[in-house]
């Protein structure tokens, strides 16, 4: 294994970015600044970090936009806010009566271009900048990889794509999706169901639908109640849906780190709530500590943060790693005791591959005696369904309140009625499914154990992973220097001349430099070894 | 463990949702006991709720005639690439489809530039994303009364941004004035209330009218002043029942010159045009790079299916049907709006004189026992309960005068409607009846 930093100074960089993040904090309205200084270079937004949730240009924009938000914003609430707002560019001669001063007040003059100015809540994300990392997602877009017509090019390893199982639902629509669509006995899929409003949450055949999956995918122990779900276009609302709910502009949720990038988009953006990130550590094999969300909260709370809910991946994204039941009970315990929320996002629940059982948060509450009103669950059927366009994302909650506000919000995210009606049916095909689930596992483990050996055999050493689309892997050692710097220097290395793009730790707030998280499940077989011999041009140089 | 629940957001405990007022009441009564002509005929008409389906059989048979546009053509590698797109940029083919639909509403007198537009779930998340990125928290949105009670929830929920309404009146059959405007503006000033934008919904719901170029002219001029934003939202657009009767602020703006442009946002949707609300299709038009970038990106919550997307994309753009549906719409939401207005005349009941939408706006001031909220609210609950009809009252929609009410008619058969009207006839005689008897 590599050296892995000495807690101390893991703790201590933990510690430097919650001191430097309680001055940013201190007259931020409520949008979470991400800490200055040390802190800042801790979130580093790369291309394609927004994984699985964005292609290419999603991915690409976003995360630096970030970056040039959190900068603005720093910048922003350290210096006294401007007295004279930017003035309206000349609209024409001043009205008589009119007295100039006291219109100024009141027009939007603040931000970036003249007179037609954003709300600085739209302002800072604007500028995209020109991040060094939207390098990396530019020359994927512009020189992608192909095995015939473009074997030179760069490859694309940090999209959370499912290709491996596309041909199965692609098959199954193929036999099915014109009877699903004209045929009425199947469910009314003429077009006057289709042209009535129907409930923004979900419909309830769906609903039921999506219960009797969740059941399956997560390995029969735990049934899943249709009426506490609320359908969305997508997880990524379902999380941002969710963060409205549960917490205040300016309240914070902890998070494992490392964590799926896209959060901070999700749920600092819009709602305006903090993420607070508790390091794991290669050492835990990136295991939840409870000991470091005690700290973590307790910090937070010295700052005068109010701490609503903690936020976890199961599995694992970046890591891949599945949660204990122990570990689970250990949490619940937490958040009882902390009278606050939890927040298990599971969407690569079916996604599982490795020999360990898949369990669910729900799994836990089911047996042991747990308040459930404040426990939630992400789901989602882009990752276990492969059909991330569809936008098919719920939450799933034992909260009735939050059943209830979330079900209002759903109306601004609400899945398209005709590809709810395509779900149904394809769900309801019970045999099809379960030969979907086993086909994808396997396929996953194949594509997993390929590149992971592959890895090894250069020397590049991955953590066991048991679910999800990625390898996290150590490549500390191919570094120049043990840190960030370090980090992005061998990232750009592995751009222009590997020729891979792959997600930098830093880009999931991974405390420990070195660390890349590589998606294998847009790779086919013959891709593998390419893979291998470019990131041996990498490792051979050093 | 501990017996109390664990806090909630302010948000979501809060009532902005605004769900328990009479607009939203009135559709819960329905649900419990909804008409249907065989076997509830006593049931209660939803005239509350603004869908279209005079034109589905249109689509139906498009439908069935082209049943492969419906899915994926030419086979399962078209499917694989679409199950996995979600970039928010769109199907291009769907954008350009869109654009040259929304081109076709207005007669081809304004472009449409794909590359101008964000698609979103619906036109709800278009309203709400741009309340996002052009205020803050605090800050006020302009909208002219009475305006769609949805605005309520919509635009302020989570956005935490003030309505300033600008209030208009019977006098002129409620057009908006620049002494409204100003009257609006200064309100938000002494509240200390700072205005970003003025949104419009043109043609009007719930008055069912087209604004006028000269009164759009006058908004842009005064927005431009103000250097504040516009959103116009046109998702009644295409359900002017005299196509040269409707005016698109894209108009006036690309008559007008460069410097407005980049202030003017235009909301569009297929949920009431094409009839397709389920689809959740909806769409911001904006000339503004800044916020075209920002919206799109805002756009990640909100995403259009990509199914969706093909779907309709070949639909869309097949001119032919496009150009006979929105015509043949046009001309049965023209007969069906004759039709009601003829049916609430023989009832006593006289209409704001409309051109446009789904429904109409009527007056019933006369049966007021008393010319307040009250006393609107008080004769609603009694169509509603007695008639069997719901409406929606106008101070749901923010109407200072009382009496005024919206009545849908596009979302129920000829059939249905024709009951409606006529209990609506018996209600007002009744009700007569009671005002004379109790004068005596």
């Amino acid at each position: 294994m590599s050296p892995t930093p000495s807690k101390k100074s893991a703790d201590a960089d933990a510690a430097a970015a919650a001191a430097t993040a309680t001055q940013a904090r201190s007259s931020a309205t409520g949008l979470g600044g991400g800490g200055g200084g040390a802190g800042m270079r801790l979130i580093v937004p790369l291309q394609g970090v927004v994984q699985g949730r964005g292609g290419l240009v999603l991915g690409t924009l976003i995360p630096c936009a970030l970056f040039y938000f959190l900068q603005f914003y720093l910048r922003r609430n350290r210096s006294p806010p401007p007295t004279s707002p930017q003035p309206p560019a000349a609209n024409g001669p001043d009205l008589p009566g009119i007295v100039r001063s006291s219109s100024r007040n009141f027009l939007s003059a603040r931000g970036s271009s003249g007179h037609a100015a954003v709300s600085s809540r739209a302002a800072s994300i604007a500028r995209s900048g020109d991040s060094p990392y939207f390098v990396g997602t530019k020359k994927c877009s512009e020189d992608p990889y192909h095995p015939v017509d473009n074997p030179d090019g760069v490859i694309q390893l940090g999209l959370a794509e499912n290709r491996l199982s596309l041909d199965l639902i692609g098959d199954w629509l193929a036999r099915n999706v014109t009877n699903t669509l004209l045929d009425e006995r199947q469910g009314g899929l003429s077009i006057s169901g289709l042209a009535t409003y129907q409930p923004f949450d979900g419909l309830v055949e769906l609903k039921m639908a999506v219960a009797e999956f969740m059941g399956q995918v997560m390995q029969g122990s735990v049934s899943f109640d249709p009426s506490q779900i609320i359908m969305t276009a997508g997880a990524t609302p379902a999380i941002e849906i969710l963060s409205f709910c549960l917490a205040d502009a300016g309240n914070a949720f902890l998070v494992p780190s490392p964590y799926y990038p896209g959060y901070d988009r999700n749920i600092r953006w819009r709602a305006g709530i903090e993420l607070i990130p508790v390091p794991c550590r290669s050492t835990d094999n990136f295991g939840l500590s409870i000991p470091a969300l005690e700290r973590a909260y307790n910090q937070a709370k010295m700052r005068g943060v109010k701490v609503r809910a903690v936020l976890f991946s199961n599995p694992s994204n970046p890591v891949g790693n599945l949660l204990h039941r122990e570990t689970l009970r250990d949490l619940l315990d937490f958040v009882t005791e902390k009278g606050i929320h939890v927040i298990a996002d599971e969407v690569f629940a079916g996604s599982t591959h490795g020999t360990e059982d898949f369990v669910s948060m729900a799994e836990v509450l089911n047996t042991d005696e747990f308040d459930r009103s404040r426990v939630h669950i992400v789901y989602g059927l882009s990752k276990d369904l492969s059909v991330p366009g569809f936008r098919i994302g719920l939450i799933y909650s034992f909260n009735e309140h939050v059943i209830a506000a979330a079900s209002k919000l759903a109306r601004f995210s609400s899945v398209s009625v005709p590809t709810q009606h395509l779900l149904i049916s394809m769900l309801n095909d019970t045999k099809f499914i379960t030969q979907y689930i086993k086909t994808n596992r396997e396929r996953l483990r194949v594509m997993y154990a390929l590149l992971v050996n592959g890895l090894k055999q250069l020397g590049v050493e991955s953590v066991k992973s048991s679910g999800g689309f990625y390898c996290w892997t150590d490549m500390s050692k191919f570094m120049k220097s043990y840190s960030e710097k370090g980090e992005l220097e061998l990232w750009k290395e592995m751009l222009n001349v590997a020729k891979i793009h792959l997600t930098p730790g830093t880009a999931c707030h991974c405390i420990e430099p070195g660390w890349f998280r590589l998606c294998f499940t847009t790779l086919t077989e013959k891709d593998v070894p390419v893979v291998l011999e470019r990131i041996k041009r990498v490792v051979d140089n050093h | 463990m501990a017996k109390k629940g664990v806090p909630l957001s302010e948000m979501a405990t809060s009532d902005t949702h605004g769900e328990d007022s009479p607009y939203f009441v009135g559709w819960k009564v329905y649900d419990e006991n909804p008409y249907d002509a065989a076997s509830n005929p006593s049931g209660v008409i939803q005239m509350g709720l603004a869908e279209n389906q005079v034109s589905f059989d249109l689509l139906e048979d498009y439908l069935e005639q082209h049943p492969q546009e419906f899915g994926w053509g030419c086979g399962v590698s078209s499917f694989r690439e679409n199950a996995l797109f979600q970039d928010y940029h769109g199907l291009k083919t769907f954008t350009r489809a869109v654009a040259l639909f929304m081109e076709q509403i207005r007669g081809g007198r304004t472009q449409f530039d794909p590359q101008h537009i964000v698609l979103t779930a619906g036109a709800t998340a278009a309203n709400e994303l741009l309340t996002f990125i052009l205020a803050d928290p605090g800050d006020g949105l302009l909208i002219p009364t009475p305006y769609y009670p949805g605005f309520d929830r919509d635009l302020r929920w989570r956005t935490g941004v003030n309505i300033i309404p600008v209030h208009c009146n019977s006098s002129n059959g409620f057009q908006i004035t620049l002494r409204a405007l100003e009257d609006a503006c200064a309100g938000a000033e002494s509240m200390k209330v700072r205005v970003k934008g003025l949104l419009l919904t043109n043609p009007s719901n719930p008055l069912g009218t087209a604004i006028t170029r000269p009164v759009l002219e006058e908004i842009l001029d005064f927005v431009a002043h103000k250097g504040i934003h516009l959103i116009s939202d046109e998702i009644y657009s295409g359900s002017v029942f005299s196509s040269d009767e409707f005016v698109s602020m894209t108009e006036i703006v690309e008559s007008g010159g460069h410097q407005e442009r980049e202030r003017v946002h235009i909301v569009y949707s297929l949920s009431k045009d094409l009839g397709l609300p389920g689809y959740r299709v909806g769409t911001i038009y904006s000339y503004n790079n800044e916020v075209v970038t920002t919206a799109r990106r805002m756009s990640s919550f909100t995403l259009v299916s990509s199914q969706t997307q093909k779907m309709l994309a070949s639909l869309l753009s097949d001119k032919e049907f496009t150009e006979n549906y929105l015509r043949t719409n046009r001309e049965r939401l023209k007969k069906r709006y004759e039709f009601v207005v003829e049916g609430l005349s023989n009832a006593g009941i006289r209409c704001l004189q409309g051109n446009a939408g789904l429904f109409c706006w009527m007056n019933l001031g006369e049966l007021l026992e008393e010319p307040t909220v009250e006393g609107e609210l008080s004769l609603w609950n009694s169509m509603l309960h007695e008639a069997k009809l719901n409406v929606s009252p106008g101070s749901s929609c923010h109407c200072l005068e009382a009496g005024w009410f919206r009545v849908c008619f596009a979302n129920m058969s000829q059939q249905t409607l024709e009951v409606a009207l006529m209990r609506m006839k018996d209600f007002t005689e009744k009700m007569k009846a009671k005002q004379m008897i109790s004068s005596l």
